[in-house]
């Protein structure tokens, strides 16, 4: 395998952990404040859709991009009030989102299109453009820093976006008084309540940047790393984020880590289609499959022990 | 303006008040959980609110901390008419609350549950490092040290309770309402507690104790508000009253704190323990060779500071730890580990037991009152006409004819468990217990949680089936309740026997020597 191949699969694997980021990001924070988010499948699968057929009418990305995560938001907003306000049960709540998305975005594009639920193809402008660091050109052939700089340069603003957003997550969670107070909701709304402090207002809140952060996703996924939206394009990257985020027990910088490594297993398979290893010849679907495979050993526990914050999942009710 | 002097006597009497309530009434549906109360907390003093389960002083509080808005009524706080909507105006009022159940954040340090909701800006920093630097100051001043940086769920209960204190002063609260702070202390935490608070008043700081331990009232307090049944039906200076007067006024009948007694006529030991030894799943050795016996037609109680191995004594007896060492019941052994070491076969000996934790262990909450009645005994061939049917009904006649016995209210066989008041809880497992009619009775903090009513009744019982002739082995935490019940007296501490007195032959001093080791 040469430098040029490894650079490749790199720089493929900083795109597709990108989405995953986003995701993960997502369902950390709504999690962190206890609410349990599955419809990150489809709110990211949504936002695509918005994205690219606002991208396609206006001919503007950034207008798709603000559709896309004002779609999601409002799904967001939806999943709090089933759960926060009339105190549903999340899961639920989160199976009929991503039900709602998988058919609203078929049926739409379908009519607005016609094209058998795609949107056309993005091109120009409608498309979002990779940007080159400065200098990439000079740095090309200087050895170590110059594979590595390529692989950073080149890619959607949304990709930095997504790697800047670790941090400050991070920030917001543990250095800022609306971390303390989110994490606590998600720990013990008792806690919070009693402090005087709304734990309906936190959770909305929280769910809200889960919104725009799933909105990001899907854009990024519509108009970043694909040319429009084709049906079901998500392909599972909602649940996959939720692995790599139990995988990282909930912590920003272990997500990043995580998500990486489902987007390198992505990339690997995306580029090694044919393998063969000791003379026996692996299937492309095997492949494809190592990031469910990875998934599936995830959630079943095998990575040790992740406690989920305390009230995740349970509406709160005010006793005494 | 010109006062007379009438309403200048009332302005200052006023201005003395801390807390005052006019005529505060609230209703749960049907319910009326306070009715036109009216209460006057003097500044600077301990102010002790007794009570009943049920006779609405946490209701009382909840309005006064905004948990709840009051149908009718006035607050006024130094004086001043004063609206509490939500627990923010509440803290803004300075009022702090340190609730039963303690409202922390277990795996946040000390320090960000103190800050948590009151801190100082966007950015914790700040916050975090005033914090420390109060709770230094507050540590030195009133014996409240606690290690800031340690996780709340590492902490023992008396620490978390410490962090609720501190979390009420760094609020800068003037007023403090405990909620029955020591249900869950040992008596040397709830010493040091007493210690705290003394402080906090010679501090100028309002205390108000809501508490069902009348010993601790008469000890701690200044004045005392009896409720009953959603009234407040006195006020009394604390040094003007009796624990019996105020039982009296909480019942709203004479009540015996020290039920009667006659002398115990012991007959043929029932029960043998031979140096019973039990490691426990964390490998800390609990009982270290534990002797001694039960005759028949006594009550021998076991003393001790919790954690000292009286509840694994109590699971051992009964089937639920693995042990080692010779327990001989009628002279026969009972198995301590593998086969015939479980519940059942316990009970198929004719031994009882009535669990320490009655909501884990004694109840399924969520089981009717009947379904509860039935559990363990539920292969009763009256319950079972044949081995595919269940006898509901019969199970339900059994459950009626028992509450009736045991005066559970309210006697609905339908109601689940969780329906129940602690007191009528308990009743319903000893009714469960005791109707069985067993050789031995296990029976731990039988009164924990229980009104003083139901209190009396429970005592009641273990001495009736104490003169029937059973053997009851009480294990309490509560010294009274060892003195007032046991026909003899065994200490426990670290998993060893320090000793065995008579109850008449002994006193408080002595025994609380014994369960801290020293004697």
């Amino acid at each position: 395998m040469d430098i040029a191949t490894i650079v490749q699969v790199l720089e493929s694997t900083l795109r597709l952990a990108t989405p995953l980021l986003f995701a993960c990001l997502a369902g950390l924070i709504s999690e962190r404040a206890g609410i349990f988010d599955i419809g990150l499948e489809g709110k990211m699968l949504m936002a695509a859709f918005v994205s690219a057929a606002i991208a396609f009418v206006s001919g503007n990305v950034w207008i798709g991009a603000s559709a896309a995560i004002f779609a999601s938001v409002m799904l967001s907003l939806l999943h709090g009030v089933a759960s926060i306000t009339f105190r549903g049960n999340q899961l639920i709540s989160g199976v009929a989102i991503n039900f709602l998305a998988a058919g609203i975005t078929v049926v739409v594009a379908q009519n607005w299109f016609r094209q058998g639920g795609r949107t056309p193809s993005l091109s120009g402008d409608a498309r979002m453009q990779r940007i080159d660091l400065p200098f990439v050109d000079a740095l090309r052939d200087v050895p170590v820093l110059g594979p590595v700089y390529t692989i950073l340069s080149g890619h959607a603003p949304l990709v930095y976006v997504a790697f800047l957003c670790v941090p400050l997550t991070w920030y917001l969670l543990f250095r800022t008084r609306f971390g303390l107070r989110l994490r606590a909701v998600g720990e013990n709304p008792a806690a919070v309540d009693t402090a005087g402090i709304s734990v309906i207002g936190l959770r909305y809140g929280a769910v809200a940047i889960c919104g725009v952060l799933c909105g990001l996703a899907g854009a990024y996924l519509a108009t970043g790393l694909s040319a429009g939206f084709v049906k079901d394009m998500t392909a599972g990257r909602g649940f996959i984020a939720l692995a790599a985020m139990i995988f990282a027990k909930w912590r920003p910088w272990h997500a990043m880590w995580a998500v990486l490594l489902f987007g390198l297993l992505e990339a690997v398979a995306n580029r090694f289609q044919n393998i063969e290893i000791l003379g026996i010849g692996i299937p492309v679907q095997a492949m494809q499959a190592l990031p469910y495979i990875l998934t599936v050993v995830i959630l079943a526990g095998f990575v040790g022990k992740a406690i989920p914050p305390r009230a995740g999942g349970a509406p709160y009710v005010k006793e005494h | 303006m010109v006062l007379n002097d009438s309403q200048m006597r009332q302005e200052t009497a006023a201005s003395d008040l801390a807390i005052e309530l006019r005529g505060i009434s609230k209703a749960f549906g049907p319910v009326q959980a306070n009715k036109d109360i009216s209460i006057r907390v003097r500044r600077g003093t301990i102010h002790g609110i007794v009570g009943e389960n049920g006779a609405g002083k946490s209701t009382l509080m909840s309005i006064l901390f905004g948990f709840y808005r009051a149908d009718s009524g006035e607050i006024f706080i130094n004086g001043k008419p004063t609206e509490i909507p939500d627990s923010e105006s509440a803290i803004r009022a300075g009022i702090g609350m340190v609730f039963q159940h303690f409202k922390l954040v277990e795996n946040f340090t000390v320090l960000e549950n103190v800050i948590l909701g009151a801190e100082d800006s966007g950015l914790l920093r700040p916050s975090l490092a005033r914090a420390r630097g109060l709770l230094k100051d507050l540590a030195r001043e009133f014996e409240l040290n606690v290690d800031p940086d340690a996780l709340i769920e590492d902490l023992s209960v008396g620490h978390q309770q410490r962090v609720e204190i501190l979390k009420a002063l760094y609020r800068e609260a003037d007023i403090l309402i405990l909620d029955e702070p020591t249900g869950v202390l040992t008596p040397s935490e709830a010493d040091h507690l007493f210690r705290i608070l003394k402080g906090l008043k010679e501090q100028g700081k309002t205390i108000i104790l809501i508490t069902h331990k009348l010993r601790e009232i008469m000890d701690v307090t200044d004045e005392v508000s009896v409720m009953r049944r959603g009234e407040m039906v006195a006020t009394r200076v604390t040094a003007e009253t009796s624990p019996t007067e105020l039982a009296e006024l909480m019942v709203g009948r004479k009540v015996l704190l020290r039920v009667e007694k006659p002398p115990a006529q012991p007959g043929a030991e029932v029960l043998r323990v031979e140096s019973l030894r039990h490691v426990d799943s964390q490998g800390v050795e609990r009982l270290r060779g534990i002797s001694f016996g039960i005759r028949k037609g006594e009550i021998l109680g076991i003393a001790g500071v919790s954690g000292n191995g009286q509840s694994e004594l109590l699971e051992v007896l009964a089937g639920l730890r693995e042990a080692e060492g010779k327990v001989l019941l009628d002279n026969e052994a009972l198995p301590l580990s593998g086969a015939g070491c479980d519940g059942q076969a316990r009970r198929a000996r004719r031994i009882a037991h009535v669990p320490e934790d009655r909501q884990r262990r004694g109840l399924v909450m969520n089981f009717h009152a009947w379904e509860n009645i039935a559990l363990g005994y539920h292969h009763d061939p009256r319950y079972n006409p044949s081995p595919w049917r269940m006898n509901n009904a019969a199970i339900l006649r059994d459950t009626t004819g028992k509450m009736e016995a045991f005066d559970v209210r309210p006697p609905d066989p339908q109601l689940k468990a969780s329906g129940f008041s602690g007191g009528n809880q308990q009743k319903l497992v000893l009714a469960r217990e005791i109707e069985y009619e067993p050789d031995l009775l296990l029976v731990g903090q039988p009164t924990r949680g229980v009104d003083i009513g139901a209190i009396e009744f429970i005592h009641q019982r273990l001495i009736r089936l104490r003169d029937a002739g059973a053997a009851v082995l009480l294990v309490s935490v509560e010294l009274d309740e060892i003195l007032a019940l046991s026909d003899r007296i065994i200490v426990m501490f670290d998993g060893r026997i320090m000793g065995e007195r008579m109850p008449d032959e002994t006193n408080a001093q002595e025994l609380g020597l014994m369960m801290a080791g020293m004697a």
